[in-house]
């Protein structure tokens, strides 16, 4: 990018670096009324408490309505028209502006650094997930044997989820597939203790029942496993681990959408029939 | 837009005149939500999606008439759109993009 073209498109080039940074970011566009065009940017950051504001929708007072407007779509992640009157009147139709909201990526934590992890790093940035892998064996969690992840982290879930968990809302997704108890409960435990939208856990009926007798004596209430999607994924009769990937997503986009599918978490009997 | 924003600092280095084009709203089914975008330059080169192939062509079309003109406006889209165009979204649904040149 020439800096003349910066000068000439200021805002969309300030849209591109906070898009490119992760940083929330919302441009708002009058598309009938007044200032056809005119534009106005609203970016919110962790590190400041006042939002950043860039352009001008042609009234100031437009501008302060929409302004407000804007921050509460980008919490929400929503796009779409609002209409106003030319000064940001409620109850006029004047004006209707354009609202985009540029969140930053999804998450996805995937605990386990098996071969299932790797097909579902795979699926999850094809999706567009920032994905971290995490697993407590060296040998195992490193950046060779999964490339596309944004972080190959060597540590114990609980000590990861201490320091990522508050960041983690109801978009993002949490995959324990180590099946082994000491490093499956901890990591349940403490995603338990996030807001975290998607927990799924990986193992065969035997391995769940097994695992929900060790979670309860670990002090986790009904609700509270009522949270895991145990076993993970959906009843798609799938084997590989790129199958297995695509019912893990499959599930955790109809829980998004609300659509009833054929959970392994709600069916019975064995997971894979010869 | 976030998924054409390699292709249109590319273009922009190039010194390419760009006109982009965003799903506004939708009426009924349709294949993409309102922020879904692509972008046209001066040769014609295309990036992005608005639906799922149906109006992209007529899309281009209007798009380079833009960046002749400057204007920008509201397209609609629809399967009962007799109006301007031949093209509609064989899903039945009706859908309003934005376009305009990228000169903010």
């Amino acid at each position: 990018m020439t800096a003349d073209s910066e000068i000439a498109t200021p805002l969309f080039a300030r849209l591109r670096d906070l898009i490119g940074a992760e940083t929330p970011v919302a441009l708002a566009t009058v598309i009938e009324g007044p200032h056809l065009g005119a534009k106005l940017l609203v970016s919110t950051s962790i590190s400041s408490t006042d939002p950043e504001t860039l352009g001008s929708l042609g009234d100031v007072d437009l501008d302060r309505v929409v302004g407000r407007d804007m921050l509460g779509e980008l919490a929400a992640g929503r796009t779409g028209i609002r209409r106003y009157g030319p000064q940001g009147q409620a109850r006029s139709d004047e004006v209707s502006v354009f609202i985009e909201s540029f969140a930053p990526p999804p998450q996805m934590l995937i605990f386990g650094a098996v071969d299932f992890t790797a097909a579902l790093t795979n699926v999850a940035k094809f999706l567009g997930y920032r994905v971290t892998v995490c697993d407590a064996r060296p040998m195992f969690a490193t950046k060779k044997r999964f490339p596309r992840a944004d972080v190959v982290a060597v540590d114990w879930p609980n000590r990861l989820l201490e320091e990522v968990g508050d960041q983690l809302g109801e978009r993002d997704a949490v995959a324990v597939l180590t099946h082994d108890a000491k490093f499956d409960i901890p990591a349940i435990t403490s995603a338990l203790a996030t807001n975290v939208g998607y927990i799924g856990v990986m193992g065969s009926r035997r391995t769940h029942d097994d695992r929900t007798k060790r979670l309860i004596d670990a002090g986790l209430t009904n609700d509270e496993l009522a949270r895991l999607r145990s076993p993970i994924g959906i009843d798609l009769g799938g084997r590989t681990p790129e199958e297995t990937a695509i019912s893990i997503v499959a599930e955790i986009i109809a829980l998004r959408t609300g659509r009833d599918v054929p959970a392994l978490t709600n069916t019975h009997g064995a997971i894979h029939r010869t | 837009m976030k998924e054409l924003l390699n292709d249109l600092d590319r273009w922009q280095r190039q010194g390419k005149a760009i006109a982009v084009a965003r799903v506004v709203d939708l009426d009924g089914s349709g294949p993409r939500l309102p922020g879904a975008a692509m972008a046209v330059n001066e040769d014609g080169e295309v990036a992005g999606s608005v639906s799922g192939g149906c109006v992209e062509g007529a899309v281009v079309t209007e798009a380079l008439e833009i960046i002749e003109t400057g204007d920008r406006r509201t397209v609609t889209f629809g399967y009962s759109d007799d109006e301007a165009f031949a093209v509609g979204l064989t899903c039945g649904g009706t859908i309003h993009l934005f376009i305009e040149p990228l000169d903010w």
